[in-house]
């Protein structure tokens, strides 16, 4: 098997809305190692999600992939029928939400959760299923879990769920997780425990990871490359130690600017100027132009994907080279 | 959950008493049985005889009291134009409403779910858009047109049915019944559609909402994402979650259905109980009217306490405590 678990070329997912088509999505290419995890990274509305939703095969209409190709291990899943995804989803490829308060269904028993995932794609018995879902539970963290079994999900904190949905994506030791923003609704100290299992199991299981957040502080522990994303595109790629330490985007920079330190106390925190703009109908040129101090003329053209160096991609026409300290 | 229930068989009680005094107040008000009981040619003596007779010479407040002591014994009085006892009436006529009113509940949970999960999984299909304009007939059609055209066409027209009556019935534990008789079925066909045709369309609307919300929520995709069957995601996932609503108002339907066929038995000529208090109405018999409004009161207290101990079966966040 190759290294590589999951190649993205050229995707482009749009929603063809009534009033317009949404380009959610819009040419962006990335890959994810064995092992490796990935962090994408962008504000609200900037296409994570969908990213990762357009991976699994679960973009809901109107929305759909208009173009590129998904590899994951050689094959293109953008060419695979529903039923084929259906057998590579939770098996191969598995996804964790933003709010475990949400992701488990609320009149379903833990069991019967779990168990109906194992049983969707091996051919065990209902026992063997039952005592998987068990060492799962385990696994994650979870005390008694032949308790916590029989349990609903509105008995369990919302961390434990969170624990819970994790255990579910590990259920089939799958080869690539897509975990759309799973700590944002936890609090700190759940969330370093999470982050920590995460990692390990990455590590120990061989697993790829695309880790989607608006924390820059989760990536920078957790990730080992990272993909920033604006208005659908990703602007800036490339190793976390490069991209946080050297970026080159004025929206890297922006983001690393607005992250809250100990250092500067009394200060005032530092902001992105304007808004995210309006995903609908958007025009050509550099999204982020208006409410980038470095923006000229030439930005009205879209910018082309350059590496500046090896590993690393940017579209930008005016790099930012020096850190604003 | 002893507490629980006898909490709840307190409040039931209290309702039952309340409803006396109110339907034992309500039946004096409405009229007097003297007048067309007893016949215009009879003399005063005659008349004093018969009134003291039924007890109507008696104030208010002690008929009450009478009418209350008897009750708790199981005696709801004797109906003043037959003779026997009210609830006996009511007794012998209440298989007849009872098979209709479960066969029509039975036809609404069985069409109308399937239905409404269809016009909910394809809202935009011609036949989602087929099945919620067909509904609103279903509910906006008066009843007994809807059972005269049933009769035009099935009884009249194709002559497939019979128009009016029970068929032949057959004893169960007891009681006779004629859904246990091929031609009694023949006979229940027409009235159990016409009293079910608002309730399909009623649970289908309710499906069809509960899929429509409950199909973009988070656990929906997060079950889709674990890579289980579509089918197991609707009719697990997706209708474990809209049963709730719908056993609420099937629940509520079937007192509705067995109190208020009235209509549904009058055209097809059913011999059950909405007819006999129809004819109690008309000539006043009170006892049969009061007997027959705490069956029903009695009844819809009941059916609430299934449907309060059936959400516990299906939403287990309502699950009463077991503890301490």
């Amino acid at each position: 098997m190759s290294d590589t678990t999951l190649e993205v070329q050229g995707l482009s997912t749009h929603f063809l809305t009534r009033a317009g088509v949404v380009r959610a999505v819009e040419d962006i290419s990335f890959s994810v190692g064995r092992g490796r995890v990935l962090g994408l990274v962008g504000e609200s509305g900037s296409g994570k999600s969908v990213t990762g939703f357009s991976v699994i095969g679960l973009v809901d209409p109107p929305g759909q992939i208009v173009r590129g190709k998904i590899l994951f291990q050689g094959r293109d899943l953008t060419k695979l029928d529903e039923r084929e995804l259906q057998d590579l989803r939770g098996n191969r490829i598995a996804m964790i939400f933003q709010d475990p308060m949400m992701t488990l269904n609320p009149v379903l028993r833990i069991d019967t959760q779990m168990i109906e995932t194992v049983l969707a794609h091996d051919n065990v018995s209902r026992e063997e299923a039952r005592q998987r879902s068990r060492d799962a539970l385990g696994m994650v963290g979870i005390p008694s879990p032949d308790e916590r079994l029989v349990s609903y999900p509105h008995q369990f904190s919302g961390g434990m769920r969170q624990r819970v949905a994790i255990a579910i994506a590990l259920l089939h030791r799958p080869d690539l997780i897509i975990a759309d923003e799973p700590t944002t609704a936890l609090d700190v100290t759940i969330q370093a425990q999470i982050l920590a299992e995460v990692q390990k199991l990455a590590r120990e299981v061989g697993t790829a990871l695309i880790w989607i957040t608006h924390d820059l502080s989760v990536i920078a522990g957790l990730a080992d490359d990272i993909a920033v994303m604006y208005a659908g595109r990703i602007v800036e790629s490339g190793s976390v130690a490069e991209v946080l330490d050297r970026p080159m985007h004025p929206y890297t920079h922006g983001l690393i600017g607005s992250v809250p330190s100990r250092n500067a106390r009394g200060t005032r925190l530092r902001q992105i100027p304007g808004m995210t703009p309006s995903m609908l109908n958007l025009g050509p040129g550099c999204a982020f132009r208006a409410r980038c101090a470095r923006a000229d003329a030439a930005c009205a053209a879209d910018p082309p994907q350059s590496a500046p160096s090896a590993g690393r991609t940017l579209r930008c026409f005016h790099p930012q080279l020096e850190m604003t300290a | 959950m002893t507490t629980w229930m006898l909490r709840r068989l307190i409040q039931a009680a209290f309702v039952m008493l309340v409803m006396t005094v109110i339907v034992f107040i309500g039946v004096n008000v409405i009229g007097d049985p003297v007048e067309i009981l007893i016949s215009p040619e009879a003399d005063q003596a005659e008349r004093a005889r018969a009134v003291a007779a039924l007890g109507l010479d008696k104030p208010l407040w002690e008929q009450y009291w009478r009418f209350l002591s008897g009750a708790l014994q199981g005696d709801l009085g004797r109906s003043f134009v037959f003779n026997e006892p009210a609830l006996k009436l009511i007794a012998q006529r209440m298989p007849a409403t009872l098979e209709l009113a479960i066969t029509a509940v039975l036809l609404s949970v069985i069409l109308g779910i399937p239905l409404g999960l269809y016009a909910g999984l394809r809202p935009n299909s011609i036949g989602g858009r087929a099945i919620m304009g067909a509904s609103i007939l279903g509910f906006s059609l008066p009843t007994f047109w809807v059972g005269l055209m049933l009769i035009m066409v099935f009884a009249v027209q194709l002559g497939w049915l019979p128009s009016t009556g029970r068929g032949p019935t057959r004893e169960l534990f007891g009681v006779q019944w004629s859904f246990l008789t091929w031609d009694g079925l023949r006979h229940m066909a027409m009235p159990a559609l016409n009293l079910a045709l608002g309730n399909i369309a009623l649970v289908l609307r309710l499906t069809r909402a509960g899929v429509r919300e409950n199909l973009p929520m988070d656990y929906v995709k997060f079950a889709r994402a674990k890579g289980i069957s579509p089918n197991r995601v609707v009719f697990v996932h997706v209708l474990k979650n809209i049963l709730i609503p719908i056993v609420t108002v099937v629940g509520l339907e079937i007192g509705g259905l067995i109190a208020f066929a009235v209509v549904t038995e009058s055209v097809f000529a059913w011999p059950g109980m909405g007819k006999l208090i129809i004819d109690s109405i008309n000539v006043l018999d009170r006892p049969v009217i009061v007997a027959y409004l705490m069956m029903i009161v009695l009844l819809f207290v009941v059916i609430n306490l299934i449907v309060d101990l059936l959400y516990t079966v299906l939403d287990p966040r309502v699950r009463l405590e077991t503890k301490e």
